[in-house]
């Protein structure tokens, strides 16, 4: 699905508020068809970045394009090709669904405007509440109805800034599962989130960002990038003897015994766990099994952002 | 022309589920109407008018009452001061749609979406605008004919009814009447484009508004000499400056600092 033709590229991408610089220097490009992650603690400019792709703010600094066109000179052409959904949903609560879709239908010239109601509404299961006021509608139902709202159009890229933020779990799971699904119909999406375990689940690739970039990769490469690969060992009995077997070789950095296992960086673990199996059973080890140790998103993230923090210290 | 239409419609959707504007659409237009009906009924009936002679009346009376003279004079005054009242109603009434329309859409967030899609400012603005125009000026042209009738079965010298006709009142209602609903909706889009509270849209545009509407009025109200001419030249200075304010409406409305000022 994705393929290496960039759909929004920005360069040194600045906003700034008075004083204050909500986006610094953001250069990043995101490919055609993938799932795009801006992930960042509260205040990190996200919804900022998110509005300035949108042509809804004007940047005070750097360029970007979307989708081919140049935010601050097309963006009427822009506003075309893509769908939002903001950070409050933003509905006419005393409409109707329908009436609300109906209304952000012919913003957009939505030709089949009643066909793709229909597919939507149904899709989000809010199909038998279509002549309800939305008023009367539950967190998750809006935040459904909004997602709808930036599909109705068919956008090429689909911009989701905190889309399951303050929703109940189920409502969340919900939500998720539909991004999954979308993620199916090469469409571009962009979401912000400050959940780690969604970005991790849901993107292709991820951009830390707390007003500049940290980091920018794919989940797993971000983890491995940041703490390297942590291969254990699961043994009848640890030793110091055999730390120092694995110690030798050159590929093999931070061995530590704790418990009955031992934990190794490997470089590349697929080629070199054997040999260091093989040194270890002839080491006289009685071995268990071996496993690769899953380091989180979130220990990355803290890690990025207690950089932040001792950076921030140093001026100060 | 599509997306106008459609921005009309949802704003009466909206709009009008507010008791507040309801009240204001509704009951204004029906005060204005049914007051000086009462008024009429039971100074048409009173012997004293009769007894008042040309004599008991200011001069500018003559020249504002021409064929028609003493009680009758008077009568025709009160009832020309009522029509000029009914000048209030196309005012007021789109001010208030304006304020709401538009400062509600900052309140509730639904701003940010709309200006998201590929809607022009101009066309938002002419959307609202008219979704306030439309309803001003039909209540104020059917307040008129209510009026007119009552005072048509109320007053019995044909001479101040037919007055009432006169192509003079005509023009002010069906010409100047929607020039300054324009005026008082342009107004209340700029004014609403830089609060965030609905009231304080709408008071802050009736400071700016009533003056303008005030100084027309007594102007009209026989300090100088009022005939088709002159509410002619009325309706053309409107038109220039309703043009002119709807211009500057539209340089107000700034998306981004719309957007971003609210937070
Ligand atoms: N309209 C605005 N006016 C002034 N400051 C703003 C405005 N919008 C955002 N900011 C500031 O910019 C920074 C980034 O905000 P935002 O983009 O909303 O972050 P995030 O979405 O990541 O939480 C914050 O410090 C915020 O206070
Ligand atoms: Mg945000």
């Amino acid at each position: 699905m994705i393929n290496n033709s960039p759909i929004i590229v920005t360069e040194s991408l600045t906003k700034r508020f008075g004083e204050i610089t909500a986006v610094n220097q953001l250069t990043l490009s995101v490919q055609r068809g993938e799932v795009f992650g801006l992930l960042g603690p509260n205040g990190a400019g996200k919804t900022t970045t998110v509005r300035m792709l949108a042509a809804l703010l004007i940047p005070s600094g750097g360029t970007a394009q979307v989708a081919g066109f140049e935010i601050g000179e097309d963006d009427q052409d822009i506003r075309r090709k893509i769908g939002l959904l903001p950070e409050s949903p933003g509905l006419y609560d005393s409409l109707s669904a329908e009436q609300n879709l109906a209304f952000f239908g012919s913003m957009y010239g939505v030709e089949n405007i009643a066909e793709q109601i229909q597919k939507y509404l149904e899709l989000l299961g809010l199909w038998n509440r279509r002549y309800e006021p939305v008023g009367t509608f539950s967190k998750g139902m809006r935040q459904k109805l909004a997602i709808a709202r930036a599909l109705l159009h068919e956008p090429e890229v689909l911009f989701l800034d905190e889309p399951t933020s303050g929703l109940d779990p189920q409502a969340s799971k919900l939500v998720r599962e539909f991004i999954e699904d979308l993620r199916g119909e090469g469409r571009t999406i962009i979401l912000t989130t400050h959940n780690l375990e969604e970005a991790d689940r849901l993107c292709d690739r991820v951009a830390v960002i707390s007003g500049h970039l940290l980091a920018l990769d794919a989940p797993g490469e971000l983890r491995r990038k940041i703490f390297g690969r942590k291969v254990v060992f699961h043994l009848q009995e640890a030793n110091q003897a055999l730390v120092g077997t694995l110690e030798k070789f050159p590929f093999v950095s931070e061995v530590q015994a704790v418990d009955n296992k031992i934990l190794a960086a490997v470089e590349n673990p697929e080629e070199q766990n054997p040999e260091l199996i093989r040194a270890l059973v002839n080491g006289g080890a009685e071995l268990q099994f071996v496993g690769e140790l899953r380091r989180r998103l979130e220990d990355v993230y803290l890690e990025l952002m207690g950089a932040v923090e001792d950076n921030n210290h140093g001026k100060n | 022309m599509e997306r106008i239409k459609a921005i009309i419609i949802k704003e009466w959707r909206e709009v009008f589920k507010n008791k507040f504007v309801l009240f204001t659409v509704s009951f204004l237009p029906l005060m204005i109407t049914i007051l000086p009906l009462f008024v009429l009924y039971f100074a048409g009936g009173s012997d004293d008018f009769a007894s008042i002679s040309a004599a008991d009346l200011p001069p500018q009376f003559e020249q504002l009452c021409g064929d028609v003279i003493g009680g009758d004079c008077m009568l025709y005054y009160i009832v020309t001061q009522f029509i000029l009242l009914f000048m209030m109603v196309p005012v007021i009434i789109p001010m208030t749609i304006a304020s709401y329309s538009i400062v509600g859409e900052k309140t509730t967030r639904t701003l940010e979406p709309l200006l998201a899609t590929p809607v022009t400012t101009v066309e938002i603005l002419v959307g609202k605008g008219l979704a306030g125009v439309i309803p001003a000026v039909l209540t104020t042209w059917i307040g008129y004919l209510v009026y007119a009738a009552g005072a048509y079965l109320m007053v019995s010298n044909t001479a101040v009814v037919s007055k009432l006709f006169d192509p003079l009142w005509m023009m002010a209602i069906f010409l100047v009447g929607p020039l300054l609903s324009l005026m008082g909706v342009s107004i209340a889009v700029m004014i609403s484009s830089r609060v965030n509270d609905p009231r304080v849209a709408e008071q802050i545009s009736g400071i700016f508004v009533l003056p303008v509407v005030g100084l027309f009025i007594g102007q009209m109200t026989g300090m100088i000499l009022v005939n088709e001419t002159f509410i002619l030249w009325l309706a053309a200075a409107l038109l220039v400056l309703d043009i002119v304010l709807f211009y500057f409406a539209v340089q107000v409305f700034q998306r981004e600092t719309i957007l971003s000022r609210w937070k």
